[in-house]
């Protein structure tokens, strides 16, 4: 469209002065704060933590160089392998238990016509918004020998049961991965019902009149069609397994009878703010790292395998 | 007898309803368990599960329910600086944090300049490094600019988290016109009027989302203010709950009134806000 000539030489000049009036400082001022807290609080201690995983310190102030020894002991260190496996079993219990009920819960909720669903997402959302902390406290009240909740329910019920029956003391892990699965169960379902909601209706009504059961729906239609939030979900969980510290630490106030709840940032946080040497707990985050992010690039594989089949 | 196919799926919908139903009360019991005992004797813990049973209402003795542990815990024990510590520094981190971050968001979302990509990678990078491994060397850097056993040394390094940036980015990329913002840069307005008056109202649901996520996290958070803070007055509810565990472990009504005391307000909070809270979340997740 043509414009008319004198109209034109206005515009531009309105044109110049608006990119006059962004100048060019003011997205950096805008970004300082993340700069400056990004390097500070990151990038420095990145590379204080390369430097510190080769020293042995004896709390923030004294220090001797110590190359690859805190690796090579750490690899051979007994406790450090009874850490990996604890973190196993644990993440196994999230993956094949917990992740699990949040899908099964969240297909009930996504069936048509079921009314209330807002409370309950609401109910089972709710455990998720209690502290890492206050969960090891309560569960560790109900599994209490005498008074916890677990014990005198059972004693009620089967009065041949003994109250007195010390829970946390025999089935470590399998409290631990309880308690998660009460926190946990309905965080994972909020994400799993998101994706739900985004299979096409059109696909499961085609699939039902050709006759196809509930299970062949969910395998064929459903279960390719969440399978990368599925994935995503599966990567959250194993990554928050890895990093498990608080839950076992309280619940079983330490690392637990012979160790069985030691989780291996508990393993990091012993050696290096209990017996102070930074430099030990280095080495443990580079490995916890290294491990974390082995996890993260093996789902995008699976997931680009996924995509091109 | 034959039945509509109206009838049948509401027939089959009856064992979905009991199914949530008894998930949900696998959900709630603990909670209510929870707020029966820290307002019980430990006398009556021993003796009742729930509520202590009497000849009174419901077959509850009512009045054997007592502040006894509350009286304690607020008079004899100080739970109230814990408190007073939690609720101030949760409010300081989330206001600061969701203020830098959204203005982070903001430049990088409505603002054209070199090195854009550059901070951008900036942020997906730091998404990525565990917060594990930064433990130490973190509290090396704490100790070497003196900010061990101080609030600072928690809410500074939790100033402006990449996963807020990243969120309030994505939140303003569609939420934003830029003609809005041009008009009002024409108009005369300064760079920092333009982005209280304009900028934030148009993504309040995420900025609700965002206070009520770093709120939620520093009330949660026991490993950092546990490693950071030494003195006992200076402890939040997280570390100071622990602690009195530790002390009188086998007081239950104590423990249990100070449990609920530590999630009672986060429960409330996210009940008064989850609408905001919801729209939030899904308004950063969904718009690329």
């Amino acid at each position: 469209m043509p414009v008319p000539a004198v109209n034109s030489a206005s515009t531009t000049t309105v044109v110049v002065r608006r990119y006059r009036a962004e100048p060019v400082w003011v997205p950096w001022v805008f970004l300082a704060p993340f700069l400056l807290t990004f390097g500070v609080f990151l990038v420095w201690p990145l590379i204080q933590s390369v430097v510190l995983a080769c020293q042995q310190t004896f709390g923030p102030k004294s220090t001797a160089w110590v190359g690859f020894a805190n690796f090579s002991f750490l690899l051979h260190d007994p406790l450090f392998w009874k850490a990996v496996s604890n973190t196993a079993w644990f993440a196994a219990g999230s993956i094949f238990l917990q992740l699990p009920v949040s899908l099964g819960l969240a297909l009930l909720l996504n069936r048509p016509g079921l009314r209330g669903r807002t409370v309950f997402r609401l109910v089972f959302f709710a455990p998720s918004l209690v502290g890492l902390v206050f969960v090891g406290l309560l569960f560790s009240l109900i599994f209490a020998p005498r008074t916890g909740l677990v014990n005198s329910v059972l004693h009620d019920f089967f009065p041949a049961f003994d109250p007195e029956f010390p829970w946390l003391q025999i089935y470590v892990m399998p409290a631990l991965i309880l308690a998660a699965l009460w926190l946990y169960a309905g965080f994972n379902m909020v994400y799993f019902l998101a994706a739900l909601q985004g299979v096409p209706e059109e696909l499961m009504e085609a699939a039902a009149l050709d006759g196809a059961g509930p299970w062949h729906r969910f395998r064929h239609i459903v279960l390719p069609e969440i399978l990368p939030v599925a994935t995503f979900v599966v990567l959250m969980s194993l990554l928050g397994s890895l990093q498990l510290f608080e839950l076992p630490y309280i619940l079983l106030t330490g690392a637990g009878p012979d160790n069985r709840g030691l989780t291996i940032v508990m393993y990091l946080y012993d050696n290096g703010f209990v017996t102070g040497d930074l430099g030990y707990a280095s080495a443990v985050g580079w490995v916890l790292a290294l491990l974390m992010g082995s996890f993260a690039l093996g789902q995008r594989w699976f997931n680009k395998r996924q995509e091109e089949s | 007898m034959a039945l509509s196919n109206a009838q049948r799926q509401k027939l089959l919908l009856v064992p979905i309803y009991i199914a949530l139903t008894a998930a949900g009360v696998f959900t709630l019991v603990p909670f209510a368990w929870l707020v029966c005992a820290a307002f019980k004797t430990n006398a009556d813990i021993f003796t009742s599960n729930f509520l202590p049973l009497g000849d009174g209402f419901l077959g509850v003795a009512w009045g054997q329910l007592t502040l006894v542990n509350f009286v304690r815990l607020f008079r004899e024990l100080g739970i109230g600086v814990a408190l007073t510590n939690s609720v101030f520094l949760s409010a300081t981190s989330a206001l600061l944090a969701t203020f830098c971050c959204s203005l982070a968001g903001y430049a990088l979302a409505k603002f054209r300049f070199a090195g854009r990509g550059l901070v951008m990678s900036l942020v997906l990078a730091a998404l990525v490094v565990p917060g594990s491994l930064l433990m130490a060397p973190g509290y090396k850097l704490l100790y070497d600019l003196g900010l061990l056993n101080s609030f600072a040394g928690l809410v500074l390094p939790g100033l402006t988290p990449a996963f807020g940036v990243f969120l309030f980015r994505q939140a303003m990329v569609n939420a934003v016109p830029a003609t809005l913002i041009e008009s009002a840069r024409i108009d005369g307005a300064g760079e920092f009027r333009i982005f209280f008056t304009i900028v934030l109202p148009l993504v309040r649901p995420m900025i609700g989302a965002y206070l009520m996520i770093t709120f939620l996290g520093t009330w949660n958070n026991f490993i950092g203010p546990q490693i950071v803070l030494q003195d006992p007055s200076s402890f939040p509810l997280s570390v100071a709950i622990n602690q009195l565990r530790g002390l009188y472990g086998t007081d239950y009504g104590l423990i249990m009134s100070g449990t609920l005391i530590s999630i009672a307000p986060v429960l409330a909070l996210f009940l008064l806000l989850q609408k905001e809270f919801i729209a939030g979340l899904t308004s950063g997740a969904v718009k690329g």
